[in-house]
């Protein structure tokens, strides 16, 4: 059936079988290959993307259901020579080995920080109402939707906390 | 995944019509579209109803909130009333799957998630819900994370939602709308159906029957907490949750709402617990006489006994925190 759909800005009309999930469009039809396949269950993160700015899971949506959606990947926020502040903090900060969990990764922090400033409290906040403080703890609760095989969390974690305080910084 | 049609409804009364005969509702999909890739579920025709006009949180007139089908499980959390006054539901649901499937799971969804038993997920085993009558690959096999209590001969699968608990230990109420336009509220105690020979079916709605909101009333007095075991300290399912509003007024218990996940093949509540509790002064021996009648019936597989002893600690400790008692050395 035809889809519209708005990927980072642009426009594509698309004739798709209503079963191709949002993630296979995004890297089949439109060669968007940033999103990864890891699990294809909603239990890894590798295939995180925004919807109208908020972080969910590529691989458990249907393309057809996200018509009229603004849908941002990993290759909307940054690209080589003007990277994302999150992207070049992955880099300074070694957030990550073989990579293949890094665009969901980035994309879900990026979400996940759009959280924090709307004041979202987590399992691990004291206060439900306080502001949030992001602790060590409260970055590995807010990112336990995105898994990495090889355990970069040390430098994901310190990746995230520089992106936010920069970004706070600039505000 | 096994091809179906795809109908995207406008508003109820063309969902709802959408579904007569047998149609399947799809809002966030995160547990659907999964089982749908496994064909554990291969529905014929999938009625999309995330257009529909259900995603408001509102005031009730009698002073509590009616949150509809598609409020989001992350903007329930997140929103201010929920989390001044009921921080039980907040917390719950904090306590549940991942940012990002929060942020697509819905209010309704959450309520008709399915069960996370393995066998049910493996074709090639036996499963009564899945397949009825083909047995229980569960009974004898690796259940470490199944029922102990509600469960029957056919399935000793549970209920994997943490949202329905604490809704349940506010005395939520379920809105729905069948085909014919009826609308109907039931209290969320009375929508999931305990297994007994017929483990594939799970609700009590009717083929077609949308639901439309969840009604929760005014905020009840009392000490509001979920606590969850787990194997992982984040996104993980319940081995044993307990949502408690408690309140202890001149130094006896006044309320005592206890509802649990991942004991029993629906979000638990047992009306003889709170009655063992009610007027009496809050004790160490008090606590493991509700404990006891929590877990008269309480039946281990093998693999899951270790929740028998388990839930009887979590109780202990939510009832203490509750009233204010130290941890006795």
């Amino acid at each position: 059936m035809q889809v519209d759909l708005t990927v980072n800005g642009v426009r594509h009309a698309l004739d798709l079988d209503p079963r191709v999930t949002l993630l296979d469009a995004l890297r089949h039809d439109l060669g968007l290959t940033g999103s990864k396949k890891g699990c294809d269950h909603g239990q890894c993160g590798a295939c995180t993307v925004l919807v109208n700015g908020r972080r969910i899971n590529a691989c458990l949506a249907l393309a057809v259901m996200h018509e009229g959606d603004e849908i941002t990947t990993v290759e909307g926020l940054g690209e080589p020579g003007a990277l994302h502040p999150l992207q070049a903090a992955f880099v300074t900060h070694d957030g990550f080995q073989c990579g293949y969990c890094t665009p969901g990764q980035v994309v879900s922090a990026c979400g996940m920080l759009g959280e924090v400033r709307e004041g979202w409290p987590s399992h691990v906040s004291v206060d439900l109402e306080g502001p949030v403080d992001l602790s060590d703890v409260e970055i590995s609760e807010r990112m336990s939707g995105n898994l990495c095989r090889c355990a970069a969390y040390t430098g994901i974690n310190e990746a995230i906390r520089e992106a936010s305080a920069k970004s706070e910084a600039a505000e | 995944m096994r091809p179906f049609d795809y109908v995207r409804a406008e508003d109820t009364g063309s969902a709802t019509e959408a579904a007569r005969g047998g149609a399947t509702f799809i809002a966030g999909g995160t547990n659907l579209l999964d089982l749908m890739k496994l064909e554990v579920m291969a529905p014929d025709r999938l009625v999309d109803i995330t257009r529909l006009d259900l995603g408001a949180i509102e005031r009730t007139e009698v002073g509590g909130l009616r949150i509809g089908a598609l409020v989001t499980n992350a903007d329930l959390a997140a929103h201010g009333t929920v989390r001044r006054n009921y921080p039980v539901l907040s917390r719950a649901l904090l306590a549940g799957a991942s940012g990002q499937l929060r942020n697509k799971a819905t209010t309704g969804g959450n309520l008709l998630q399915r069960t996370r038993c393995h066998y049910f997920y493996d074709t090639s085993q036996s499963c009564n819900k899945r397949e009825p009558g083909s047995g229980c690959a569960a009974l004898g096999g690796i259940n470490r994370i199944h029922a102990i209590l509600g469960a029957s001969e056919h399935c000793i699968a549970t209920h994997p939602s943490d949202m329905a608990v604490a809704l349940l230990a506010l005395d939520a109420e379920v809105e729905t709308e069948t085909a014919d336009g009826a609308r109907r509220m039931r209290p969320l105690a009375d929508l999931h159906r305990l297994p007994g020979d017929a483990p594939d079916r799970e609700t009590v709605l009717a083929d077609g029957e949308l639901i439309t909101a969840v009604v929760l009333p005014s905020a009840p007095r009392g000490h509001q907490a979920y606590r969850k075991a787990r194997d992982r300290a984040s996104y993980a399912f319940a081995l044993v949750s307990l949502a408690s509003v408690v309140a202890v007024e001149n130094g006896r218990i006044a309320r005592a709402s206890l509802a649990f996940g991942g004991l029993a093949p629906k979000p638990w509540r047992d009306p003889e617990v709170e009655a063992t509790l009610i007027g009496e002064v809050p004790s160490e021996e008090l606590f493991d006489r509700a404990a006891d009648v929590l877990l008269r019936e309480a039946k281990g597989h093998g693999h899951n006994d270790f929740k028998i002893p388990l839930t009887r600690r979590v109780l202990k400790a939510a009832l203490r925190e509750a009233a204010g008692m130290e941890k006795p050395a």
